[in-house]
């Protein structure tokens, strides 16, 4: 069988147990009661059959958790979020979801067919092998026999806790420490599935891995957390794809990926995030916090983030690379969109630890309708770090007069022959602009959509080609509405 | 094909820049429009277009049959009314080709017509690109950016060879450019005379006219046309400027 139609069958069997089998299991059982205790951790990690040291670091987590507060620097105002009211562990069961698309809400299946999701996905899937996480668990992960023949290990995070834990307790933590912000220790505490890659010395995985998550359940956070080891001279190009359904309450989630590059390893981590944003009035909508950050540990490693940003009523996230290694190179590509009432405060940490270490920021905002857009980036070059270097470009667009775009950079350097630069430009959709692509016959939902992928390209390139097209059909939609 | 009866138009701030057009252009023909800076050339051709900004506060224009004023600005080029800009606009980051067939698709689809593959588009940018004598770098640069005056305006040209239009306007397409531009415009203008489209040149001077034949020309002075006549009526302005046409009428 070959790899693509083994992906194929994969999804079509998926959604058909989604929707027509489901996963038999007792209701009870699976979800946690809401409410976040030491109780609710021992519940998590018993479910998920955990050996006892990790009981102890999610105990710990959730100790240092519990003394720490929200943090309060971010550019956005939302209501304040009441963590005893959220359910921390939800698996999917048989009576959970829709038996046919006929009972599926006719609103979420026109912004799926908008989406093009159904289809995109298998699309998208060929040749790709994915982990497929769905609520709190992982719930299937191709490819595995295939990548297993050259070393690789892809996985679930739950099963990589069980089959190779000698690696989990090495890595897990040592990129994000339990108690580096509120919501990474949140999520140490309650993390509950999410992908696990390992690439051995000198392997190029030669398809891409991906994690399609999905929060389902109502009233349930998701709390995944990644973490990817590329060994020495290994190369891995990762994708990350996310949905969720339309409900009127907010549903926050928090995740916490790791990626630790050893000597002359290269992870590029590709995300097109498109959370459910909330509606037009901004109810509802995902709050999305999320903790991401690459350490390149060795000489000459490479970890490159991309990130397409389109969804989520609240976007907190700052993907970094810590310049450990000598000669290392970290860079971070952005798109952020913010339409309708939603806030995205993003940006990265570039720290340079290490000689000669390079960086290179480029960050596109787009904001329409009363969205209100932040870069917020940290570029730190240490005493250390003779010869660091970075670029950094920040472009904002607005669409409309009602919303909003700011660029808070922050620049340290403690050396000095580091060189850091640091351009910015703010423009509006021009008026002349629209006109000259209606008067070419594009309608003018089209001519926005495409004036905004021009100004997107320079991210846009950077990510794979399949999700190169999904992306650019994501930022039509995300703007949709936005211009009269 | 174009009927334009007495047609008023204004800015938004009630400046009135148009004060009664009648025109009347039936398919096959060339017609010229001339008039000096500030006689409302450019604000005809951009009424016509659907640009926001105008008002029209009297008359009538009828397109193929339909009202024209009632139609969207996307809807009148899907409908095959072209306007090729005397400013062409930039678009940073858009491929000049791919923006190209975007828009042959959206009128494609608009006619229920199925749309062009890559290479079914190549094919006909390719023999188009010939008969123009334009450089293929310039479809793979952003739309406009960086262009020079010269490859702006063969770009227009080059858009309105390829999505043939039933009615092209060219608003001083002619302003601005060196000989050998001019003649590649004016070949480009007399490829595309046929007998079921129609043309109209707005210029200033009548130097195009001398590689492009009118069938009409009409000269627009103080937002109406005050004389029209046949070529020989370029020629005289040519001579006498538009100062005697106006004395005379």
């Amino acid at each position: 069988m070959t790899a693509s139609t083994e992906t194929l069958q994969t999804v079509r069997s998926l959604s058909q147990e989604g929707y027509k089998y489901g996963f038999i299991t007792d209701i009870e059982a699976e979800t946690a009661p809401p409410g976040l205790d030491e109780d609710t951790i021992r519940f998590i990690s018993a479910k998920k059959e955990e050996p006892e040291w990790l009981l102890e670091w999610r105990l710990a987590a959730f100790r240092a958790w519990r003394e720490m507060t929200e943090p309060n620097w971010a550019k956005l105002q939302l209501a304040p979020i009441d963590y005893q009211a959220a359910t921390y562990y939800s698996a999917p069961k048989q009576n959970a979801g829709p038996k046919s698309l006929d009972e599926v809400d006719p609103e979420l299946l026109r912004t799926y067919e908008k989406l093009g999701i159904p289809l995109r996905e298998r699309e998208v899937l060929a040749g790709v092998a994915v982990d497929a996480v769905f609520d709190s668990i992982s719930v299937a992960t191709t490819f595995k026999e295939e990548l297993g023949k050259l070393g690789i290990i892809f996985c679930s995070m739950g099963e990589a806790v069980r089959e190779h834990p000698e690696l989990v307790r090495k890595y897990l933590g040592t990129v994000v420490p339990q108690n580096d912000n509120f919501f990474a220790a949140l999520n140490s505490a309650v993390f509950s599935d999410g992908s696990f890659a390992y690439i051995p010395p000198g392997v190029r995985c030669p398809m891409e891995l991906s994690t399609y998550f999905r929060i389902n359940a109502a009233k349930t956070g998701q709390f995944e957390r990644t973490l990817l080891i590329a060994d020495k001279e290994a190369y891995v190009s990762y994708l990350e794809g996310c949905t969720a359904p339309q409900r009127d309450e907010n549903q926050l989630h928090a995740a916490v990926v790791e990626l630790i590059a050893h000597e002359d390893a290269q992870i590029k981590y590709s995300t097109v995030q498109n959370w459910y944003p909330g509606d037009a009035q901004g109810r509802g909508g995902i709050y999305n916090f999320v903790t991401k950050r690459g350490a390149c540990r060795g000489a000459r490693s490479k970890i490159s983030w991309t990130q397409v940003e389109t969804g989520s009523a609240i976007t907190w996230k700052y993907p970094s690379c810590v310049l450990e290694g000598d000669h290392s190179v970290g860079e971070f590509y952005s798109v952020a969109i913010t339409n309708n009432r939603q806030q995205a405060d993003t940006g990265t940490k570039m720290i340079h630890l290490g000689k000669d270490t390079r960086s290179t920021i480029v960050s596109k905002g787009i904001s329409a309708g009363r969205g209100q857009n932040t870069y917020r980036g940290l570029v730190r070059v240490q005493p250390r770090a003779q010869g660091a270097r970075n670029h950094t470009q920040c472009d904002s667009l607005l669409i409309g007069d009602r919303c909003g775009a700011h660029t808070v950079p922050y620049i340290e350097v403690r050396n000095p022959s580091a060189r850091v630069e640091h351009e910015a430009t703010t423009s509006k959709i021009s008026e002349d602009q629209l006109f000259y692509c209606r008067q070419r016959g594009l309608s003018a939902e089209d001519a926005v959509s495409l004036i905004v992928n021009g100004f997107c390209k320079e991210v846009l390139k950077e990510l794979p080609m399949e999700f190169a097209v999904e992306a650019q059909k994501l930022l039509a939609v995300s703007l949709e509405g936005s211009v009269g | 094909m174009l009927e334009i009866n007495n047609l008023h138009a204004r800015l938004t701030d009630g400046r009135e820049i148009l004060r009664g057009i009648d025109l009347s252009i039936k398919a096959g023909e060339v017609h010229a429009i001339m008039g000096p800076n500030g006689s409302g050339k450019s604000t005809l051709a951009a009424v016509l277009a659907g640009r926001d900004g105008y008002e029209v506060s009297e008359g009538r224009v009828t397109y193929l049959g339909r009202d024209l004023l009632s139609m969207a600005a996307d809807e009148r080029a899907r409908e095959g009314l072209f306007l090729a800009f005397q400013y062409p606009v930039e678009i940073p980051g858009v491929n000049n080709m791919y923006f190209l067939r975007t828009a042959i698709n959206a009128q494609r689809r608009h006619r229920g017509e199925p749309e062009l593959d890559a290479g079914q588009f190549l094919r006909i940018v390719r023999a188009q690109l010939k008969l123009l004598d334009i450089g293929e770098d310039l479809l793979q640069r952003a739309v406009n950016v960086g262009f020079s005056g010269g490859e702006k305006k063969r770009n227009e040209v080059f858009q309105m060879a390829m999505l043939e239009p039933r009615l092209a306007i060219l608003d001083e397409t002619d302003s601005g450019l060196d000989i050998d531009a001019l003649k590649m415009v004016a070949r480009g203008v007399n490829q595309q005379r046929a007998p079921d489209r129609a043309i109209v040149i707005i210029t200033h001077y009548q130097r195009l006219l001398d590689y492009v034949e009118p069938d009409r020309v009409h000269v627009l002075q103080g937002g109406r046309i005050i004389e029209s006549g046949d070529k020989g009526l370029a020629i005289e302005l040519e001579r006498r400027g538009y100062g005697a046409i106006e004395d005379a009428a």
